[in-house]
């Protein structure tokens, strides 16, 4: 049964078991959400919440690491830049991408380094006097054998600590091997305080290491990258297909479905669109900066926000032909979308749903639950700043500390050449009045009800509270957390990975999880299930050493 | 994906291409699960304890609880003490564990950070406390997830198994190693049906491959009790699973040269004759017969071999994952006609083609190729270059098999493209007929596949 506890209640009870210290770090990440006065100019329109702070030791988190972050989430997904990973096996093995980002090369020449996993696995000795002779030697070999045009270099936790300089090994072997580009980052998973380290400095050097070498400009005359798509479950196949058929042409994807040579010219385009704001927004902001590039935020989650994020770029150009031919595939897409949506929403209709997953899906997901009639009634991101949730206007407000610091912001200026200004400030003022506010995203919060419970870095012991307490129709999240909301009789649906299934993006891709969401919540196997709760006591800390 | 298939040929190469092993703080939080009221707290940075929960619960699919000691790039520089002590207070307070097992990541091995000496100085040696607390060096740079689950399950022992002049006849401690949930259930029962009061360490058979909750649970319950750890000194002999593994880091070696107790070392049973031995010696232990389902379970299996030796007898089979599967299979295998043409341990184990030749004293002649740490391209490479009708091992071969065309059969860690892991049973006769029934089906799934004809009748 859904709870009666007033979100106060709820935020109580979540609190409950921690130390005094502990509760008060964590009552900052639990907030009420609660709408201001929104024409509050700068500042907050909602509560303000603690985000991209430090995980407490011991407290189980869903966070990975920086490594994570870079290698895994933005480089892992292009498949013909083949990525060494130096240090000891597991960090490597982990992050083997068997599955989850698919990419399609067109050819069979075409090379896809995806599903290998390359690690110069290093041992006791290594550590001791130093790795990187064994990853010279790495490099040498994987440059004889696969021939890429280019070699990446990820440095795990022991990598920083023995002073392995990557990019000194990077330089001298980019000096041996001329024709590949080689470049190495310091993504060591002690960085930051979750992959979100790892996503900045991935964007830093890809920017200044990849971006801007190539000079392919893909046919047609709307050009533009979407940034922040990472082809889970084919998402990119839909999107693509859907750009295709509005005539729109994507220069390059980050990063899913990728290619270095896309990477290389992402700046031969007029707009870039920036699907994940949390994991590339650096990289946004840096080609606007040397490029002139604007961007904007576009949602391609759910068909209503696909079709309105579609109508923004014909808005963008103003082209009547483009916005014509937009509003003739949406046409064509949405009946459908009605059918699937008439088929499945009177069973999944007034039923609940909490989201807590990466740095925007969290917000993303719940455009396409609300299709359904359901409502997320409790979200959170388990990586994001807090921009994410309350929007870019708190930017200026947020306090860089240690842990921030730490990771490099690098300075750009206008290129000297191939700085255009695309839209001018009068251009960007129109649009706006348009409702098409350039480099804006909104956040997550101001769209969620007023009284939402927002929860920062969702922990294990939350998780299993708030499924207790709240009793939601689905949980949206990963598979650390997917067995022990199922133990209670609750679906638990993958959004990381999916379940390996998909693609949800796009119109065929809402109509893909229409279905499952319906398949998920109605499944005969809950009727078999009871979960009669009880608390559980508290006790204190007491413990013994014994060897 | 591309199919082309690009070996490296070279020998002595450094970089590691499709890893076969893991890292041995994963098989240290494998056993802690095994123990009643337990949680792991990995000291290091949160990626590994992330990265490793999700490889073991996509493995056996059930919630597992892995903490971290959270480092942050001042713990890594300064230290990680303060880090571990606030972790192991916040554990104790949300999950009130009878046991904390700390083991040790690069990260914290390489910066020097003397965990034991932390414990030692900070943590109260009150035997009254309600949670003990105990640590194990997991270094991923030497060794493998098999030798972190060994030494876990070693330090399990020497920090709580008493002293004690008593033996109790009829006792027996048994480590089977890294089985199956199913298995270690299996031997549970087998014990009791026997009369015999064994502790089998670990136990995870109900935390990994548990019901659903009636009640909430903040620890799933189960697993090896303290008290039964701590009783482990009075028993009559400890039965230790296992064919390479290193003396140093086996558990009954401790109690043997610490508490006296006899070290009775055997491969697991798995298969016909491993299954014999295993029997007789329990037999030979309580001087009660053998039951009588038992010889029915075995007339069953050699029934089914009898019936299925057409489909098997003469094959050639590669079979790859941690040293001491590979050698119980390549005993399996022999034992039913197929030749284990490759047996390739993933992780660095030193004497293996000296543990294989022990057990097959003529593989060379037999054409078996025995290799160790090595990973999925060198694998491949032999595999190709022998030739094979099937390969069989973890999820993790299955991009070999498939360019090479062959059929995978999926026993060991991890199997993350299949359902039912934590349920596979492999050991006595009735696992070792399940085992061969599935390898039999899948070859003929595969033969059936192959001809295309549309044959129903195989
Ligand atoms: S640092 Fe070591 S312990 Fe951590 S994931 Fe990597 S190999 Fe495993
Ligand atoms: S060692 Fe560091 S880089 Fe590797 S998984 Fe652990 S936290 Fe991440």
């Amino acid at each position: 049964m859904p709870s009666k506890l007033t979100p106060e209640e709820l935020k109580q009870e979540l609190l409950k078991a921690y130390p005094a210290k502990v509760a008060r770090k964590r009552e900052k990440q639990i907030i009420i959400n609660k709408h201001k006065d929104p024409s509050a100019n700068g500042l907050p329109t909602t509560n303000e919440v603690l985000a991209n702070a430090r995980t407490i030791p011991g407290i189980l988190s869903m966070r990975g690491c920086a490594y994570a972050g870079c290698k895994g989430v933005v480089l892992g997904p292009t498949r013909d830049i083949l990525h060494i990973v130096h240090g000891p096996i597991g960090c490597s093995y982990y992050a083997w991408l068997t599955r989850r980002n698919q990419t399609r090369p067109v050819s069979d020449e075409d090379p896809n380094f995806m599903t290998y996993c390359f690690s110069t696995d290093m041992q006791e000795e290594d550590i001791i006097y130093g790795g990187e002779k064994k990853l010279k030697k790495a490099i040498d070999e994987a440059i004889a054998i696969f021939k890429p045009k280019a070699l990446d270099i990820f440095s795990t936790c022991p990598v920083g600590l023995i002073g392995d300089d990557v990019h000194a090994v990077a330089r001298e072997m980019e000096a041996k091997y001329p024709d590949v580009n080689i470049f190495g980052f310091s993504c060591e998973g002690y960085k930051g305080v979750s992959q979100s380290a790892g996503h900045h400095i991935a964007n830093n050097k890809v920017f200044t290491d990849v971006l801007g070498l190539g000079d392919l400009k893909k046919p047609g005359k709307y050009r533009v990258n979407l940034l922040g798509e990472y082809n889970i479950g084919g998402d990119a196949f839909e999107l693509e297909r859907v750009f295709e058929k509005c005539g729109i042409t994507l220069q390059a994807t980050f990063s899913g479905n990728s290619t270095y040579e896309e990477f290389t010219s992402a700046h031969n385009v007029d707009l870039n669109l920036v699907m994940c704001h949390r994991s590339i927004n650096y990289m946004a902001d840096m080609m606007e900066t040397k490029y002139g590039i604007p961007w904007f935020k576009v949602n391609f989650i759910g068909a209503e926000s696909s079709a309105k994020s579609l109508r923004k770029i014909g808005q963008y150009y103003g082209d009547q032909e483009l916005i014509d031919r937009i509003e003739a595939v949406i046409a064509e897409e949405m009946p459908a979308i009605e059918a699937a949506r008439a088929t499945h929403r009177p069973s999944l209709e007034g039923k609940t749903a909490v989201l807590f997953v990466g740095g925007s899906r969290a917000h993303h997901y719940q455009d396409l639950f609300h299709e359904l009639g359901m409502e997320t009634i409790s979200a959170g991101y388990e990586f994001a700043h807090r921009d994410d949730y309350e929007g870019r206007h708190v930017l200026s407000s947020i306090k860089v500390d240690a842990d921030s610091r730490n990771i490099e912001e690098i300075e750009v200026h206008p290129d000297a050449e191939l700085y255009k200004e695309r839209v001018t400030p009068e251009r960007k003022a129109e649009l706006l009045a348009m409702g098409i506010e350039m480099n804006g995203y909104e956040g997550m919060m101001p769209e969620m009800k007023e009284g939402a419970l927002i929860i920062d870095d969702l922990n294990h012991h939350e998780a299993e509270v708030l499924i207790e307490k709240v009793k939601p129709a689905i949980f949206g999240a990963g598979v650390k957390e997917k067995y022990v909301i199922q133990k209670s009789g609750v679906p638990l649906k993958q959004l990381h990975s999916y379940d390996y299934s998909g693609p949800y993006a796009g119109f065929k891709g809402a109509i893909n999880f229409y279905a499952e969401i319906d398949r998920l919540v109605n499944a005969s196997c809950w009727g078999l299930v009871k979960a009669p709760w009880q608390s559980s006591p508290e006790l204190s800390a007491s413990y013994a050493y014994v060897g | 994906m591309s199919t082309k298939t690009k070996l490296i040929t070279e020998p002595g190469r450094e970089v590691t291409q499709d890893a076969c092993r893991v890292c041995a703080p994963l098989g240290a939080c494998l056993a802690f699960k095994g123990v009643e009221g337990a949680v792991t707290l990995l000291h290091g940075s949160q990626g590994c304890a992330t990265y490793i929960r999700r490889y073991l619960i996509s493995h056996f699919r059930e919630p597992i609880d892995v903490a971290s000691s959270s480092f942050t790039e001042e713990t890594a520089v300064f230290g990680g003490k303060a880090n571990l002590l606030a972790g192991l207070d916040n554990i104790s307070r949300q999950y009130t564990p009878q046991l904390i097992g700390v083991a040790t990541t690069c990260l914290s091995e390489t910066i020097g950070d003397d965990v034991a000496a932390v414990l030692r100085d900070r943590v109260p040696a009150d035997p009254e406390e309600k949670c003990k607390v105990l640590n194990v060096s997991t270094p991923s740079y030497s060794g493998s997830h098999a030798d972190g689950f060994y030494r876990a399950v070693r330090s399990l022992v020497s920090a709580l198994t008493e002293e004690t002049s008593e033996v109790f006849t009829q006792r027996l401690n048994v480590f089977p190693g890294m089985a199956t949930p199913a298995d270690i259930r299996w031997l549970k029962s087998l014990f009791k049906a026997w009369g015999l009061e064994a502790v089998v360490l670990p136990d995870y058979s109900d935390t990994l491959d548990g019901g659903l909750w009636d009640t909430y649970q903040r620890i799933p319950s189960g697993g090896t009790s303290l008290a039964a750890i701590r009783g482990m000194g009075g028993a009559e002999c400890s039965l230790e699973f296992g064919h390479a593994l290193n003396p140093a880091d086996s558990a009954a070696v401790w109690l043997e040269e610490c508490r006296g107790v006899k070290r009775l070392l055997l491969g697991a049973p798995v298969g016909v004759a491993a299954s014999d031995l295993f029997f007789h010696r329990l037999q030979a232990l309580t001087g009660r017969d053998f039951p009588a389902d038992l010889s029915a379970e075995r007339g069953r299996l050699i029934d089914a071999y009898a019936d299925g030796h057409k489909y098997v007898s003469g094959k050639r089979a590669a079979v790859y994952g941690d040293a001491d599967l590979v050698a119980t299979l390549a005993l399996f295998l022999l034992e039913i006609g197929v030749t284990p043409v490759v047996c390739a341990a993933g992780g660095p184990v030193s004497a293996f083609r000296e543990v294989m030749k022990g057990l097959v004293p003529d593989f060379e002649e037999r054409g078996m190729e025995v290799l160790s740490d090595v990973d999925f391209d060198h694998i491949e490479q032999a595999t190709a270059r022998v030739g094979v009708d099937f390969m069989i091992g973890s999820s993790k071969g299955y991009k070999a098999a498939k360019r090479l065309g062959v059929p995978l059969v999926r026993v060991g860690f991890p199997i993350h493209d299949r359902f039912g892991a934590a349920r596979q049973r492999l050991m006595g006769y009735d696992g070792t007929q399940r085992l061969f029934d599935e390898l039999v089906n899948t070859l003929l799934s595969h033969t059936q596949e192959a001809t295309g004809l549309g044959y129903s009748y195989m």
